[in-house]
């Protein structure tokens, strides 16, 4: 789905911040990508949302070299992301309902269907209330689920989270978590969450774990380099997060 | 799933967001910043030059229609039984000549009413000798050759009288007038183009400034799958807001200068002032031009949008 082949990225004239990165993103696979601050997770994030292009090496997505893809392509494999930023990346003006409906006006989705989809979305994350707040007027975890639901709202073949925990209490951080779980197991996404905070990892088991260090890649058990073994199909629970809403498109 | 919590109101003043027509993703400011009325300005300037050259165009035009299909023929002669009897014959001459329509001996009453008020009395004693003019109306404007062989004819017919006369092509004296007016509508255009410069430079720097502004909406909107062409239409749709706004205006307060500036001539009461005139088809460029201002400022917009998005991923 992701290969990234001997990457390295600098910005300007400075020294690399990524270097000599090797390692390929399974479908259906759930990653975390821990490192200290400064340690480019950020950096290797904008890689893989198309933000940024790499001073070096190749990476291909979705069968197609991004290195040589003409700019005016990148709109289509973009869609294919969900990306929730470090600091949410809300257009200001626009409502929680607006903000979320972006990706899908974006593709051109009947507006009927954009309505209904934002809707059943809002009620997933539980701000169906603030539907017509404006980011400025809500609280970092209420900005973040906004975020989220945006993230997700297009049901994105790889969803890439910073830090989504970050500004949240912890119990909204298991419960974000959970709901990335959800479309992990659920709709088959491809999740890579980056974080800092260690105990997070342990609260998805079967996640694979990408450690940065001064920009190098660890990966001593090869986990990115091999498929992962399949996971067993999830049972539906009555304790288990609520079911996604459905697919707009 | 139960239905979705959205009340009908929020999904009415949802559903006509459209990110398509690029509508809300840009903070509306109604007219509030600068640019709508500096274009306006613009467009008021451009209204005026272009009236101002187009009269004077008229102008010119009307004044050589006027006169450059007729000729004055001076015969000098200081004894007036000689001068009557050459311009008689050179009367004849013309009159005979393909290329005249009408041949006029100027009364020598006439011509001393023209004279008196510089000449005082003397204009009609014998001591202040007048020559004989002749207005001739010719079938078109003549040109340098057929004016000589006019020339010719005169002197072939005053050569047995022992006179000779001279051709003035009417048009020759207003040459310097016909320059003058030619210079003027040549400044029209070269004010019009600055101004047009000026809009398009106007815009440039908006559009570079909202750019800059919105770029972090931008980004967000580049990063969830928007086209550089979605975005360049939400920025088109507000420099055509403004344009539309500022040509308008603009439109507006020209034609108010250009009224003011018709009373103004009109109240010279000058033959000359009032070929001068503007006709519909001089109104109708004179309308067009905020449509003019309004393309210039889209395509400005445009090419400032489409080259800053190019500096992105």
């Amino acid at each position: 789905m992701v290969k990234f082949d001997n990457v390295g990225l600098r910005y300007g004239a400075d020294a690399e911040v990524l270097s000599d990165l090797s390692f390929t993103l399974f479908p259906g696979s759930f990653y975390f990508l821990t490192g200290a601050s400064g340690a480019g997770k950020t950096s290797l994030l904008k890689l893989l949302y198309l933000a940024q292009r790499p001073s070096r090496g190749s990476i291909r997505m979705f069968g197609k070299d991004m290195i040589t893809l003409p700019r005016q392509r990148l709109p289509d494999f973009r869609r294919r992301l969900g990306v929730v930023f470090q600091n949410f990346r809300l257009v200001p003006h626009l409502s929680a309902f607006d903000n979320v409906a972006l990706p899908l006006r974006l593709a051109g989705t009947n507006e009927a269907k954009v309505v209904k989809a934002v809707s059943d979305m809002l009620e997933w994350v539980g701000l169906s209330h603030r539907a017509q707040a404006i980011p400025a007027t809500m609280s970092g975890g209420e900005q973040q689920r906004v975020a989220i639901a945006r993230a997700v709202i297009a049901r994105p073949q790889i969803l890439i989270a910073d830090e989504p925990t970050g500004n949240v209490d912890p119990e909204m951080a298991l419960k974000l978590l959970r709901l990335f779980e959800a479309l992990n197991n659920r709709v088959g996404t491809t999740v890579i969450v980056a974080t800092h905070d260690v105990h997070l990892l342990k609260k998805v088991p079967d996640s694979l774990i990408m450690r940065l260090a001064k920009g190098r890649l660890s990966d001593p058990t090869g986990a990115l380099r091999y498929p992962p073994a399949p996971k067993p199909k999830i049972k539906t629970k009555s304790t288990g997060p609520r079911p996604l809403p459905e697919d707009p498109r | 799933m139960n239905a979705p919590p959205v009340t009908q109101d929020a999904r009415t003043e949802t559903s006509g967001d459209k990110v398509g027509s690029g509508a809300g993703l840009l903070p509306q400011t109604w007219f509030g910043g600068p640019i709508p009325w500096v274009i306006a300005i613009l467009i008021a300037l451009v209204v005026i030059a272009a009236a101002g050259g187009l009269s004077f165009r008229n102008l010119a035009e009307n004044a050589r229609a006027d006169l450059s299909g007729a000729v004055t023929v001076q015969i000098a002669e200081a004894d007036p039984q000689v001068r009557t009897a050459q311009a008689e014959a050179a009367g004849d001459a013309l009159a005979g000549h393909p290329l005249v329509t009408s041949v006029r001996i100027v009364p020598e009453a006439e011509l001393i009413e023209l004279l008196e008020p510089w000449l005082g009395s003397a204009a009609s004693s014998e001591d202040v000798p007048i020559p004989a003019l002749i207005d001739v109306e010719l079938t078109r404007r003549a040109d340098r050759q057929e004016l000589a062989q006019l020339q010719l004819a005169l002197d072939r017919a005053l050569e047995p009288l022992g006179g000779s006369a001279r051709v003035d092509a009417q048009s020759e004296w207003l040459r310097p007038v016909y320059d003058a007016l030619a210079a003027l509508q040549y400044l029209a255009l070269a004010l019009i183009a600055l101004v047009g410069f000026a809009t398009a430079a106007a815009v440039w720097l908006a559009a570079r400034s909202a750019f800059a502004n919105h770029r972090d909406t931008v980004e967000i909107i580049h990063l969830l799958g928007g086209t550089d062409a979605q975005v360049t239409r939400i920025f088109q749709r507000s420099v055509l807001r403004d344009a539309v706004f500022g040509g308008i205006i603009g439109l507006l307060l020209g034609l108010g200068a250009v009224w003011l500036l018709g009373q103004q001539f009109a109240a010279l009461d000058s033959g000359m002032v009032a070929g001068g005139g503007l006709g519909w088809v001089d109104w109708v460029v004179i309308a067009a031009i905020p449509l003019g201002g309004v393309l210039l400022a889209l395509i400005t917009g445009r090419i400032t949008i489409g080259l800053a998005l190019k500096a992105m991923l």
